[in-house]
């Protein structure tokens, strides 16, 4: 290939990405824009004069639910991983009768709607009187995550050479030795990628979070912008300046962990 | 099945076409011998997750389709004891006004944005496949709409189609177009949460239809070449058909989050106006939680259609899944 059209397929290529990420630069864009500005046609193209008046808005109203999404994200990322991990050894080294039906479970459980569940939850969770409690939420962000982990781990755990589970054997060490120091260090790699997609599914979350933590004290940051839309719909520049604070997990993903990041999604949809 | 015999190899027994399936098979002499304890140790291991399902997973869905067939009112949901109605629940449902709308969009925006966003993956796929300068991180990038929370692009899209101040109205105005009103008039406002949901799918599609065409061998198209193929029968005749097993599983893949897809609507049209965006995703929820006086039963029954919809795209996909295996 020349070297002239290599550059003309870069020029391409950047051509495409601006355009599919023209929303994302117009969610930038207004969330710099001052409020006298935005409703003014045509709109601006760049934020000049550009205001943080927006940012101030999120710093001032929004803390409490960027805590909540974080502490939810954590709770959902330690439950997943504790559940997740076990289970991914056992299917892929130590062979469980029945773990073949468990697995295809695992695969069918991934393609629930989201809204049977949410409506689930929401009457078992009256009933034991946690609707709008973090640890109610947390267990229900759980289960976006928890079979894709299981079925990302068993994938990984199953590529461990034997041999260095065999030498751990003759060592005397037992099963749960040899998960935790040899299988779970590792296993690093889809440790990370299942912590990552767990944390950015909890934050994500919308559907759980409007119907069992729609009334509660301590509110995610989804549910913030959400009431934002509902509320004022004029401060525009306040709701793209929250939009654009909740984004910041998934370009903190693209940017640190790219390569893992394809590895999920590939992962989670071709092989399962 | 039978593992009494120690000695055979149990290859049928991998798993149910599972995420193990393209690990290569461990060998099998390591793993033919399982004694009782290794039993033990193994469902000790997975005995957390199996509670989990049942109690987290399981229990939900008995829930939800209990709701289904019972009269529940705002005090028997609370209290309990709600009479068992049967199949009353769904007959409401299917005479309701709404019922066959909602069945019309739920198809309609599913196959039309499957179709977009796959031809839209698959051109990129195509076009990034050619290794550029640069072209890694571009194609990294075109990940962000997909790991963007729904929420964020949903208001976001919901501001570009605003029909006073929105970017696509400014822009059709340039362009000497009359203004649209996306998401307040009843005939444009499924295709606004459509135009939105392609854009958020195109990632999703781009990352799988790539690693398909990674796969394929470039020695195939050398041959091709010399034999005198041109570009377009190059696609048709090579690619395409050993492009055919990743492309079911995209489309079916897509099919089966498609049919659940509920924020998007939700947030930038609440299946509105006037029921114009409604889906079975949407009509659930607005039964359940949308109106004052919740009507759970009937709710829990359009849940419970779209999951035997979205079961059915589920099975398919596992049979196809199962038979590439095979082959």
């Amino acid at each position: 290939m020349s070297q002239r059209k290599t550059w003309l397929k870069t020029g391409i290529g950047l051509v495409l990405t601006g355009l599919m990420l023209f929303p994302v630069y117009w969610m930038v864009n207004v969330s710099f824009t001052r409020d006298r500005d935005i409703r003014k046609s045509p709109p601006n193209w760049f934020p000049v004069p550009g205001t943080l008046e927006g940012y101030r808005a999120v710093l001032h109203q929004q803390e409490p639910y960027i805590a909540t999404s974080v502490v939810v994200g954590f709770g959902t990322v330690a439950l997943t991983l504790l559940l997740a991990a076990p289970a991914g050894y056992s299917l892929a080294r130590l062979r469980p009768r029945g773990g073949g039906a468990l697995s295809f479970v695992l695969l069918i459980a991934q393609m629930i709607p989201g809204i049977i569940m949410a409506m689930g939850f929401y009457a078992i969770f009256l009933n034991l009187r946690v609707l709008n409690t973090l640890p109610g939420l947390i267990v229900a962000d759980s289960t976006l995550a928890v079979p894709f982990g299981v079925l990302i781990f068993t994938a990984f755990m199953s590529g461990i050479p034997e041999s260095l589970l065999q030498a751990a054997r003759i060592d005397g060490a037992g099963y749960l030795r040899s998960f935790w120091s040899i299988v779970l260090p590792v296993s690093r790699n889809s440790i990370v990628t299942v912590s990552l997609f767990a944390f950015l599914w909890a934050w994500s979350d919308f559907i759980f979070a409007n119907t069992l933590d729609g009334g509660g004290r301590h509110l995610p940051i989804t549910l913030g912008i959400y009431h934002y839309i509902g509320n004022n719909n004029q401060q525009w520049s306040a709701i793209m300046a929250t939009a654009v604070v909740a984004s910041i997990p998934a370009t903190v993903l693209i940017v640190v962990a790219q390569r893992y990041v394809a590895a999920g999604v590939t992962a989670g949809a071709v092989k399962d | 099945m039978s593992d009494t015999t120690g000695i055979q190899a149990h290859p049928s027994q991998r798993d149910g076409g599972g995420a193990a399936a393209a690990v290569p098979p461990p060998s099998a002499r390591d793993r033919s011998r399982k004694p009782a304890a290794s039993q033990l140790a193994a469902w000790a291991f997975l005995a957390p997750v199996t509670i989990y399902l049942l109690l987290f997973y399981a229990y939900p869905l008995y829930r939800s389709l209990d709701l289904s067939l019972r009269n529940y009112t705002v005090r028997s949901f609370v209290h309990g004891h709600a009479p068992f109605s049967g199949l009353k629940n769904y007959r409401i449902d299917i005479r309701d006004p709404t019922f066959t709308p909602a069945l019309l969009h739920t198809l309609i925006f599913t196959l039309v944005s499957i179709a977009f966003q796959f031809v839209i993956g698959l051109g990129l796929a195509m076009f990034f496949v050619q290794h550029f300068k640069l072209s890694a991180t571009l194609r990294a990038l075109f990940l962000v709409p997909w790991l963007l929370p729904l929420i964020v692009s949903a208001s976001t899209w919901s501001w570009m189609l605003n029909s006073d101040s929105g970017v696509v109205n400014s822009a059709l105005h340039r362009f000497g177009f009359a203004p649209v009103n996306w998401l307040t008039a009843p005939k444009w406002a499924l295709v606004s949460v459509i135009i939105a949901n392609i854009w958020i799918g195109i990632p999703f599609n781009l990352v799988l239809m790539y690693s398909g065409l990674q796969a394929i061998s470039p020695d195939i198209y050398e041959a091709a070449a010399l034999d005198g193929a041109n570009g377009w029968q190059r696609f048709w005749r090579v690619t395409f058909p050993l492009l055919r097993p990743v492309t079911a599983v995209t489309l079916l893949l897509g099919l089966v989050y498609t049919l659940k897809v509920f924020d998007i609507i939700w947030i930038m049209t609440r299946g509105g106006p006037a029921g114009a965006s409604t889906t079975f995703a949407t009509w659930s929820y607005q039964l359940s939680f949308g109106n004052l006086l919740p009507a759970f039963g009937p709710g829990a029954a359009v849940a419970n259609m779209l999951i035997v919809m979205t079961l059915i795209f589920g099975f398919v996909y596992f049979r196809i899944q199962r038979k590439q295996l095979e082959s």
